[in-house]
């Protein structure tokens, strides 16, 4: 990533001054005093509740025996875990999940990518359509989470308004329905529908991010290289596949651990969208409706913990066998 | 890469000219996608329902529902007067977001100066769990601290929403700052102090000054993250109506009563402060957003 790591110069060390400590003594406690504000807040907020979070998993608790909890008591027991992972639709909650993520990462990237290819050189208007471009990143989430909403809306939606228009379809709700019927040339088949349009959200909506990314790392490239090329007689699809897309190897690593990371555990999209309903339920949703719709605290807890344990091993996957050094 | 066929002009010719409807091509799909749900979510909200419902495809609005600004009305009202008293949600969102930039860039730049100038033990752990805490899941921090915050009474307040709020920003502003701090120079600080002036001095009269606009341009970072916050907002504040937040008040206007153009109103109202920002301070953020990436 383009950042400078410098390792931070330690000043020269004076000769000891009337306090009797060294310069080198006094900016270690100093370093202290500054890092104590932020270490103790951030910390004292997740690290904690992270605690906290194991010892909820391991207990009976139901939301209206909240005031009655006693933290310190030891009566523990795993019935969370075989509650959560026992349940029936426990594997399709996952494969959703880290469906969502791997599909949603591919196209932000992709669609990244593509936007970065095409700011990459003047042209008039350039900077309009990057502003443009960073529109559906910077809008807040509940406000794009009900844009697409109502886009797609079966009644007043001009999406279903021009299909009518075009194609003369039904009303397609398309966030509601599991599959659309499709039927090309007599061929039948279903396609998954709000799964699709969940997908494309977050697509849409996290692009601009990687496009920030990969266009920042495209303008450091040295023009030098595509020039040579361009004189060695490589045409324009050579010079993207040899030149520019090796360049971007690192960047790629990165942004598609990030951007999986979050694609991973977001709630808001899919919650706002469609509430986990027709075949989009991920992993977070699910712990939301065991908190609220169960009222299930242990529950909620035991599979925010499964959560977590599935993204560490995956990140662990992830660090032995697709990316050595890029990432580090 | 054999390049067997290429040279010739003609080919050279050719390939121009696709290269040219292919770039044009993209530049007009990603203004679609972009400026056209933009221009939906405005239009939308100013037309009038009943036009909407029968003819869904005419998005534009008239002159005289544009005037009448009906939808932007009923969201701005207050609750008591049958509006959805977006006024007050937006003074909620703005004392939580402006009280979580205070706190998050003033904690952070001490934090980020240490971190980037000081050596001390323990450092590099410090370090890394700040960049592990960025990465790690909000929902589950959000069950115990529900139920923490239940417990000691903190969670029907925007000051307990905030405190939530400065887990998640804290880490985003010391990341970003002590890369800022780690590009600047150490020179001038070293004569200041040479010349004689203390640690602490030297961060008030030396480096604040110089950080400026980093330290601008993380506060709007921290008031973006703020500003659009839902999970939390919908744990925490659901139960007082008196406390949302304008992402929570608009979830909550998502029902069969209320007309979409009137939902848009409220899209386009909590949408607005956020893009003025962005474009006015435009250089400063992506600047700030690539070297020290922020959270989305």
């Amino acid at each position: 990533m383009k950042q400078r790591q410098r390792p931070a110069p330690a000043l020269p060390a004076a000769p000891a001054p009337a306090g009797g400590r060294t310069l080198r003594q006094r900016d270690q406690r100093l370093a202290y005093g500054l890092m104590a504000p932020g270490v103790i807040i951030v910390l004292g907020l997740v690290l904690l509740p992270l605690l906290w979070n194991v010892a909820l998993s391991l207990r009976e608790l139901r939301l209206i025996e909240l005031r009655d909890f006693n933290p310190l008591s030891t009566e523990f027991t795993l019935e969370n875990y075989s509650e959560v992972i026992g349940d029936r639709d426990f594997l399709t909650l996952l494969r959703t999940t880290l469906l969502y993520a791997v599909l949603g990462t591919s196209l932000s990237l992709l669609l990244g990518l593509w936007a970065a290819l095409t700011v990459r050189s003047a042209f008039p208007g350039r900077f309009i359509v990057r502003g443009l471009i960073l529109f559906p990143y910077v809008v807040p989430v509940v406000a794009a989470a009900f844009l697409w909403k109502t886009m797609l809306n079966p009644q007043l939606g001009i999406v279903n308004a021009w299909l009518q228009s075009l194609f003369d379809t039904g009303n397609v709700s398309f966030l509601t329905q599991r599959s659309f019927e499709v039927n090309l040339l007599g061929l039948r088949f279903g396609l998954p529908a709000a799964f699709t349009m969940i997908v494309l959200f977050e697509g849409w909506r996290s692009f601009p991010f990687a496009f920030l990314f990969i266009l920042a790392r495209m303008q450091a490239i040295p023009g030098e290289l595509d020039e040579a090329a361009k004189v060695d007689g490589a045409g324009a699809v050579q010079r993207l596949r040899f030149v520019t897309l090796p360049q971007l190897r690192g960047v790629f690593a990165v942004l598609f651990l990030l951007r999986f990371i979050w694609t991973f555990n977001s709630f808001d999209e899919i919650f706002l969208l469609t509430g986990g309903s027709a075949g989009t339920q991920v992993v977070s949703v699910q712990i939301f409706e065991y908190l609220f719709g169960n009222s299930d605290i242990g529950a909620a807890a035991a599979l925010s913990l499964v959560l977590a344990i599935v993204l560490i091993v995956l990140l662990v996957v992830y660090f032995r066998f697709v990316s050595t050094e890029e990432t580090a | 890469m054999s390049a067997t066929e290429a040279g010739s002009s003609r080919n050279r010719g050719t390939e121009y000219w696709v290269l040219g409807v292919l770039k044009w091509g993209s530049v007009a799909f990603f203004v679609t996608i972009t400026a056209f749900p933009l221009l939906y979510m405005v239009s939308l909200s100013f037309k009038d329902i009943s036009e909407v419902l029968r003819n869904p495809g005419d998005f534009f609005p008239s002159w005289a529902e544009i005037s009448s600004l009906a939808t932007y009305r009923e969201v701005l009202r207050p609750v008591e007067d049958g509006g959805r008293g977006f006024l007050r949600l937006l003074r909620n969102s703005a004392v939580v977001a402006v009280a979580t930039v205070v706190v998050t860039v003033g904690v952070g730049t001490l934090a980020a100066y240490a971190a980037a100038r000081l050596q001390f033990f323990g450092k590099r752990t410090i370090n890394t769990a700040m960049v592990l805490v960025y990465l790690f899941p909000a929902i589950v921090m959000a069950i115990p601290l529900f139920v923490l915050f239940s417990a000691i009474g903190l969670r029907d307040s925007l000051f307990g929403l905030m405190v939530v709020y400065l887990a998640q920003t804290i880490p985003v502003a010391l990341y970003m700052l002590r890369s800022y701090f780690q590009s600047v120079p150490i020179e001038v600080e070293e004569s200041a102090l040479i010349d004689g002036c203390s640690r602490l001095g030297l961060i008030a009269r030396v480096v604040l000054p110089l950080a400026a606009p980093a330290l601008v341009a993380v506060g709007l970072y921290v008031f973006m993250i703020a500003w659009n916050e839902f999970l939390y907002a919908l744990l925490f504040l659901t139960q007082s109506q008196e406390l949302w937040t304008l992402p929570l008040g608009l979830q909550q206007l998502d029902n069969q009563e209320i007309p979409k153009t009137v939902l848009m109103a409220g899209a386009v109202i909590i949408s607005l402060p956020i893009i003025i920002i962005f474009f006015v301070a435009e250089r400063f953020l992506v600047e700030g957003l690539t070297a020290g990436s922020v959270k989305g």
